[in-house]
């Protein structure tokens, strides 16, 4: 930036501000706005103008006390349109500021001041938006590159909780899905199936769909093809946690399951796949009967 | 009394979108949990086509209650390749994407009323309504 320009526009920053400040307040009518009290707005807005001021007095730094504003906008949600309208306002009023000032100003140490004569609205336009723009620029891409961050992230979080699969017994294991499948998920589902069917040693495998939103024929095809190939590798594969509502939509899409077992419930599902690996859920009632039998036994032998 | 509200279908995950704002409206309609996920299914099905076959559209909603009945209308529009042969997609078990073959007349099955506009070239219409009992 010129710097015959930064010291008109320190040397009046605050005629600017309150420019700023009164168009600013006028941008500001939306929603998100009207959430906030005027007091915390009329802070912000200051603050806002501030960092821009000590932005141009510092100069080129690291980190600068704009970006540092803008950071902890985002951290408080603020809509990124708050940051572009401030400075599109501040380039307008910084224009306007020396336009209507010109004559009153002295930029007679400007470079080329005397080729520009009357013709100079273009050459403060040209010398306020190289100066303005690198810094929305800046401003933009901190705040779009915390929000890929964020999405990242959450995209990482979701893929962790994406199919677990839970060996529960020898032989028998159960793969709880929770929430929409869509394409990426559905091969993580069938990669980690096959690979856990190996690992575990799994015979009989319960996919349990009791926390999928809904099943549409994309989702009932991705099982049907699991199912196929956990049956491929030697295994079983169950259905379990089949909605009535989810189980009436299918019948109305006309999607075939008969191929495999389904059942209601997790509960039904596991009994099956006991029975499945010659297993069952047995009461101890014996260990009782066995104690007495042994006291019997004892008074017996003593009455001996 | 009518209200109307899109979403528009460019990426996977708008179709969830499109569901959960088809739910929303189907829940203010009156419409049970059952019907509510024949629903949302519709939509689901309708909006993957869009996704899968032309790549970009959207997909209406629409709120209807007149004197004698109430119900929701899904209207899914899309500027793709069209369907050059309308019986053969309403048939089950046709598919050219290795699917399953049961989405649009599958939709017809949840749905109570179903219209299909297509024309090859210039992009599909559907729009299916379902009324509350």
């Amino acid at each position: 930036m010129e710097k015959i320009l930064k010291d008109v526009v320190l040397d009046n920053s605050d005629e600017i501000v309150r420019m700023w400040i009164e168009q600013v307040k006028k941008n500001q009518g939306g929603a998100f706005y009207q959430s906030l009290s005027d007091e915390a707005l009329e802070n912000t807005n200051r603050e806002f103008a501030n960092a821009i001021f000590e932005g141009i007095q510092k100069g080129k730094i690291a980190k600068t006390p704009l970006d540092e504003f803008a950071e902890k906008l985002i951290n408080l949600g603020w809509p990124l349109t708050y940051l572009t309208d401030g400075m599109q306002v501040f380039r307008r009023s910084v224009v306007k500021f020396i336009i209507h000032k010109w004559d009153d100003l002295d930029f007679s140490e400007a470079e080329n001041y005397f080729e520009l004569g009357d013709d100079y609205f273009p050459w403060v336009l040209e010398k306020v938006d190289e100066w303005v723009d690198p810094l929305v620029n800046e401003l933009v891409s901190e705040y779009s590159g915390s929000w890929e961050n964020i999405v990242s992230l959450q995209r990482m979080a979701l893929q962790e909780l994406s199919a677990p699969l839970i060996p529960v017994m020898d032989n028998i294991t159960i793969m709880p899905l929770i929430g929409t499948i869509d394409t990426e998920r559905a091969k993580m589902v069938m990669e980690s199936l096959l690979d856990g069917v190996i690992k575990h040693n799994a015979e009989v495998v319960l996919i349990d769909i009791t926390g999928v939103p809904v099943v549409d024929t994309m989702v009932a095809h991705h099982i049907i093809q699991a199912a196929e190939a956990v049956r491929l590798i030697g295994s079983r594969c169950i259905l379990v946690g089949i909605r009535p509502e989810i189980a009436q939509t299918i019948v109305n899409l006309g999607i075939d399951l008969g191929k495999f077992p389904t059942k209601s419930s997790l509960r039904k599902g596991f009994q099956t796949a006991l029975e499945l690996t010659n297993r069952e859920i047995v009461e101890d009632t014996n260990r009782e009967e066995e104690i007495e039998n042994l006291i019997e036994s004892l008074d017996r032998s003593e009455e001996e | 009394m009518s209200d109307q509200s899109c979403v528009y279908i460019k990426k996977e995950w708008d179709i969830v979108a499109a569901r959960q704002m088809g739910r929303d409206i189907a829940t203010q309609v009156g419409f049970k949990t059952v019907d509510q996920a024949r629903i949302a299914t519709a939509i689901s099905e309708l909006a993957r086509n869009i996704y899968l076959y032309a790549g970009a559209g959207k997909i209406c909603f629409e709120a209807i209650e007149t004197v004698q009945k109430k119900g929701i209308t899904i209207k899914a529009t899309d500027e793709g390749p069209g369907i050059s042969d309308l019986a053969q997609v309403m048939e089950d078990g046709y598919s050219t994407s290795g699917g399953l073959g049961a989405g649009l007349p599958g939709v017809k099955r949840l749905m109570d009323e179903f219209d299909i506009i297509s024309k090859s070239g210039e992009g599909t219409t559907i729009e299916s309504t379902k009324w509350l009992r």
